[in-house]
């Protein structure tokens, strides 16, 4: 009887199915020219008011959907839906994030012709959802001022992944030690291409200057006829050079 | 937090790779995780041992290599290695700049398994 070990190659990446279908996801928003934006943040930073004031912003000039990711409950959807937007609730029974699966079944109960743009609200979490791929086309994230400058340091892979950070909650700045410039400059050393925009969801302050960028790259999706580009959050699974 | 979701995934991989290999038992899982990764080496071992119950590979050793991020320089194309602690401070060791690109670090790759 032979007891010998055997070696058996396999090099598989455990994230290779959910980038097959985000992918697939993108393909599919870019036939319908709807464009997909994944918001990130903590528990509490304001995302939901974020995604209020940004749809505010730009109602005028696209039609919104919302899908809304809550472990177990329906809040969230229910004030969105209340301003008068299509918002289908997900509720992921206990997963920490949402993957590309969970994200077209979301969107399979949208009607994608008759919307430009669909802000995803991942949930809130800073460690999980910035290792999964959600078929979006643009990653953001929210880090509120109340949270620390030293955000950066902590979670680094949920800045490294966003193509931009929103700086939420900035008119608390001058009752708080949060340093904008060390933050800054901590997030640029992990992703020297992600747009910093500093805003407040409360007040409205920045909400123009963030409005136009997210309107310009739902303007360039929609209108492009190009491949998909692939958003950083897919990036760097495989790759060892520059 | 997600541990659970990864090591399911682990196991299917494994099994396809066992099946139709005459595979009595798997004895050790070869993994290559990138610094990035938040998951705790010991949380994936212990769901692993729940979760392949009845299945050739139960009681497999995970065998869990972390490798470090590796940065590339935007101004002199370098690139190095750092460890998780180092990001968000690090600067290229060539030319001293700041502006680094993230190439490696997030990888989860089941390399190969040994079996009887």
């Amino acid at each position: 009887m032979s007891d010998a070990v055997r070696l058996i190659e396999i090099k598989e990446e455990i994230h290779a199915d959910n980038q097959r279908v985000a992918q697939g996801l993108r393909r599919q928003l870019e036939e319908k020219k709807t464009f997909l934006l994944n918001v990130m943040s903590s528990p509490g930073a304001g995302k939901t008011s974020t995604i209020l004031r940004t749809i505010d912003a730009l109602r005028d000039r696209f039609r919104f959907g919302v899908l809304e990711a809550d472990i177990d409950s329906m809040v969230d959807a229910e004030l969105i839906a209340a301003q008068g937007i299509s918002a289908v609730q997900l509720r992921t029974g206990g997963f920490c994030h949402l993957d590309a699966a969970m994200v077209a079944q979301g969107l399979d109960a949208l009607d994608l012709n008759a919307l430009d743009v669909v802000l995803i609200e991942n949930v809130g979490n800073l460690v999980c959802p910035a290792e999964f791929d959600t078929g979006a086309v643009k990653n953001v994230m929210i880090l509120s001022v109340p949270e620390g400058d030293d955000k950066p340091l902590k979670y680094p892979l949920m800045f490294t992944v966003s193509d931009a950070l929103l700086v939420n909650k900035i008119d608390y700045l001058p009752f708080s030690d949060f340093k904008l410039e060390a933050m800054r400059e901590r997030v640029l050393r992990l992703n020297p291409h992600i747009e910093i925009f500093e805003i407040s969801a409360k007040t409205g302050q920045g909400v123009d200057q963030w409005a136009a960028w997210l309107s310009r790259e739902a303007s360039s999706f929609i209108g492009s006829a190009s491949g998909a580009s692939q958003p950083r959050i897919g990036k760097f699974l495989n790759a060892s050079r520059c | 937090m997600h541990e659970l979701q990864i090591t399911e995934r682990i196991l299917d991989v494994v099994l396809k790779h066992a099946s139709g290999l005459d595979v009595s038992k798997v004895v050790r899982i070869h993994l290559r995780i990138g610094a990035l990764s938040d998951l705790e080496d010991e949380w994936i071992q212990h769901y692993f041992d729940y979760l392949s119950r009845g299945t050739v590979a139960e009681n497999a050793q995970l065998a869990i290599t972390r490798t470090g991020a590796v940065l590339c320089c935007q101004s002199c194309s370098c690139s190095f290695e750092v460890k998780r602690e180092e990001l968000g401070h690090a600067h290229c060791p060539d030319c001293g700049e700041t502006g680094l690109e993230l190439v490696s670090g997030r990888e989860y790759v089941i390399e190969n398994m040994e079996v009887l």
